[in-house]
């Protein structure tokens, strides 16, 4: 597969690109910041989402879905990312719909999976429970119970945990903390008794939550796939949120670019447009350059997810990690190159600087996959 | 696609049938590449015969059209042919700057003559061309080049000095940029000239590098008469064409088309001299630089990728090739130095045999030049500066 976009991918981001700008341009995330909105995100921006087919992107057409692939979701995220679009886009439509569309049953897909596509349904996965990401460390506990499973544990940076209607626990039915064995998903109300959700709002409006289980019981039919042999699964589900995020920073890290090099254009200083200084000049081509490069990595992991989805996994890390490294630079240049007005909240680069930091941290930081891929050589 | 997958299998067979197994051993260095040349000395009959069953099924050049020595291959052909050739370790059968850089020039400016007088000899191996672009005052900033050339009725006569000139001293041709017009502004005076380097007052002095031995030579033009047929495009207008050329330099050293680059394992070789423990390496620090690196050096080969593939949906930018060479040398840069770093005081043997006469710290000291080559790191940012961002007054 060429590494570029097919005529159908671009008009794609063309037709995403207009509906954001026309209903979620940055002053709608303004708003909803602003006003502090407890949900983080708009439903009715949720559901006109998923009336573009957004939501339901991935979800197959026999469950009310579009049935497209990852390059496509990841055009929606990568122009949302240059929007800052509060959507629960990144929990739901990538990481709960592959989980789901790839390994739970017919009956879960079918409870599940047209309520997603509608928009009406939010479904989270909570996977971590330190600061740091570590899926293999999960500890929090399910134990049989009757004819089902009694799950005690806590989890953090549930993204939109606050919001959603359903969990996917990834809890440990066996082995100990740091082996990939023994790792079940079970599907959760948010409502079940035992379940207690404290609202993390994150630095960048995300909504996020962290989530104590005491005791809370569910039936063996919340069981996704097999017993103790859930990494799979979990995996599948963290790749899709981590190509997701990499295409999300992909777009927020041009936009800033972009609006850095059209400023250092117009802007004068000592009497000349300060775009004609070669300090400027080359770190904005050295920015480009790996803009380029961030671009590279993020599309070819996106198309490995769609054609060869379990060899996709090295490529995901590459991605996440040279994209977050990279936004996380441009986020930095687009402040310093717009000087005090870049420190200020009335211009947006402050905005992106949060949500980058927080989308870098999403599923692994660079850190995290930088050493995923040295182990993987064998180092 | 049917057509693309008939063409794998023939290719795959001709290759099976007639690639020499000692030419199916991967290169060590630039040494081991057949050049080619008048005076080209093979060294062995595998490498003979290799170059010449190439040559005569055009696919030393397989794009280049058939009667030009090429094989007319569509772009998608020839990149299956490079994918058959890759499985089977076969070697290029000749590489030289006149497939990489002239030929490409000379297919878009050279008259029909020229075309069928130099083409077919760099398709076969039989003549090996130089580039005659830095002059001592004229690097970076390579348009104010001073060898001249002056119309004599019949002939020009070139006076000047070139230096950087890679194999001059091997060379049986040069394809030089010479300033034909000293008053016109200094981009509009220069002109593209071919010649023979066995021509009456053309002499080649090599230059030793901070590695050692090098292919880098200066060469002197004393009242060297060059026919009037041997202009390339119009007078004057050389530079067009000198650019041009320099962006499939760019992308031959970048890897564009193949790359200089190569990939070394760097994690097995730290293992190897720092120690391993549990399966990660002891050296933390050095762990974590490596594999930093190995990141980059992957991305690097998927943005190679994805740049031919862009040109090829015609979305291509011409200072793509900048952006490639800046890249690829820093990457390159820091793979030797780490190359240096995990194995210590081994890789600062300079002599003897172990050492093989201190390959590796010649191979370190040799990437140095990557980011000067070709058009230095600074003038490939000013390009992307200039004609990519279009920054004022870049």
């Amino acid at each position: 597969m060429p590494l570029v976009l097919t005529d159908e991918q671009e008009m794609m981001r063309d037709s995403a690109r207009g509906f954001l700008a026309e209903h979620a341009p940055i002053a709608h995330f303004r708003k909803i910041r602003d006003s502090r909105d407890p949900l983080c995100f708009s439903r009715d921006l949720w559901k006109t989402m998923a009336e573009m087919g957004f939501a339901g992107v991935l979800v197959p057409e026999a469950f009310g879905g579009v049935g497209l692939g990852y390059v496509e979701a990841g055009i929606i995220l990568e122009e949302a990312g240059r929007t800052l679009t509060p959507s629960p886009m990144l929990s739901t439509a990538l990481v709960a719909v592959t989980v789901l569309a790839r390994f739970a049953s017919e009956a879960q897909k079918t409870a599940l999976l047209p309520g997603i596509a509608k928009g009406e349904r939010i479904v989270a996965l909570a996977v971590d429970e330190g600061a740091k990401h570590k899926p293999e460390g999960i500890a929090l506990s399910a134990k049989r119970a009757g004819n089902g499973f009694r799950l005690d544990g806590r989890k953090g940076f549930v993204l939109d945990g606050a919001a959603a209607d359903t969990l996917i626990v990834a809890a440990r039915t066996a082995g100990a903390p740091g082996e990939i064995s023994g790792i079940t998903l079970f599907l959760v109300d948010a409502k079940a008794k035992g379940v207690t959700a404290e609202q993390t709002i994150m630095v960048d409006n995300r909504n996020a939550a962290r989530f104590t289980f005491e005791g809370v019981e569910v039936d063996g039919g919340a069981v996704i796939g097999e017993v103790d042999g859930g990494w799979a699964a979990l995996e599948a589900g963290l790749n899709a949120g981590r190509a997701g995020a990499a295409a999300e920073l992909v777009g927020a890290g041009g936009e800033v670019f972009e609006r850095t090099v059209a400023y250092v254009r117009e802007r004068k200083q000592f009497g000349k447009l300060i775009g004609e200084f070669q300090g400027l000049q080359h770190r904005l081509a050295h920015l480009y350059t790996e803009m380029e490069i961030a671009r590279a990595t993020s599309l070819k992991a996106l198309q490995m997810l769609d054609e060869k989805p379990d060899a996709a996994g090295p490529y995901v890390a590459l991605a996440k990690a040279k994209t977050g490294e990279i936004a996380r630079l441009a986020s930095q240049e687009g402040v310093q190159m717009h000087g005090g007005m870049g420190m200020t909240d009335d211009l947006d680069f402050g905005i992106f600087m949060k949500k980058i930091r927080v989308t870098q941290e999403i599923f692994g930081d660079a850190n995290f996959h930088t050493d995923r891929i040295a182990r993987l050589r064998g180092y | 696609m049917a057509d693309l997958e008939t063409f794998r299998a023939e290719a795959g067979a001709w290759l099976n049938a007639n690639c020499p197994p000692e030419m199916r051993v991967p290169f060590d260095g630039e040494d081991a590449i057949t050049w080619g040349g008048r005076n080209w000395v093979f060294r062995s009959e595998a490498e003979k015969v290799w170059l010449e069953r190439m040559a005569a099924k055009g696919w030393t050049v397989p794009e280049w059209p058939r009667e030009y020595g090429g094989a007319s291959l569509s772009r998608d052909e020839a990149k299956v042919l490079r994918e058959e050739m890759g499985k089977r370790k076969c070697r290029s059968p000749v590489e030289s700057f006149g497939i990489w850089m002239l030929g490409p020039a000379l297919l878009k400016y050279g008259s029909h003559e020229q075309k069928l007088e130099h083409l077919p000899k760099i398709a076969r191996g039989e003549i090996r061309w130089c580039q005659g672009y830095s002059e001592p005052g004229a690097g970076s900033d390579l348009a104010s080049l001073q060898t001249k050339a002056e119309d004599k009725g019949d002939h020009y006569l070139v006076n000047g000095q070139k230096i950087w000139t890679s194999y001059a001293d091997k060379a049986d041709w040069i394809f030089c940029l010479v300033r034909t017009n000293k008053d016109a502004p200094k981009h509009e005076g220069i002109s593209f000239l071919l010649f023979d380097m066995a021509s009456a007052g053309v002499t080649t002095a090599p230059i030793t590098l901070i590695s050692g031995a090098s292919p880098f030579c200066q060469t002197f033009f004393s009242d060297v008469k060059v026919p009037k047929g041997n202009l390339v495009g119009q007078l004057d207008k050389g530079w067009d064409i000198a650019k041009y050329l320099l962006t499939h330099e760019r992308d031959m050293i970048g890897g564009g088309s193949g790359g200089m680059f190569a990939s070394r394992p760097l994690g097995q070789i730290a293992a190897q001299y720092a120690g391993q423990d549990g399966g990660v390496l002891e050296d933390g620090m050095l762990r974590a630089k490596i594999a930093q690196l190995e990141l980059d050096a992957w991305a690097f080969s998927l943005a190679v990728d994805r740049g031919r593939d862009l040109a090829k949906a015609g979305q291509g930018l011409g200072a793509y090739s900048s952006v490639l060479k800046y890249y690829g040398a820093e990457v390159n840069k820091r793979a030797l130095e780490l190359v240096m770093d995990s194995m210590g005081s081994d890789a600062l043997e300079w002599e003897g045999k172990r050492s093989k006469e201190g390959k590796t710290a010649r191979d370190w000291l040799r990437t140095k030049a990557n980011s000067i080559e070709g058009g230095t790191n600074e003038v490939q940012l000013n390009i992307i500066a200039k004609r990519i961002l279009a920054l004022p007054g870049a």
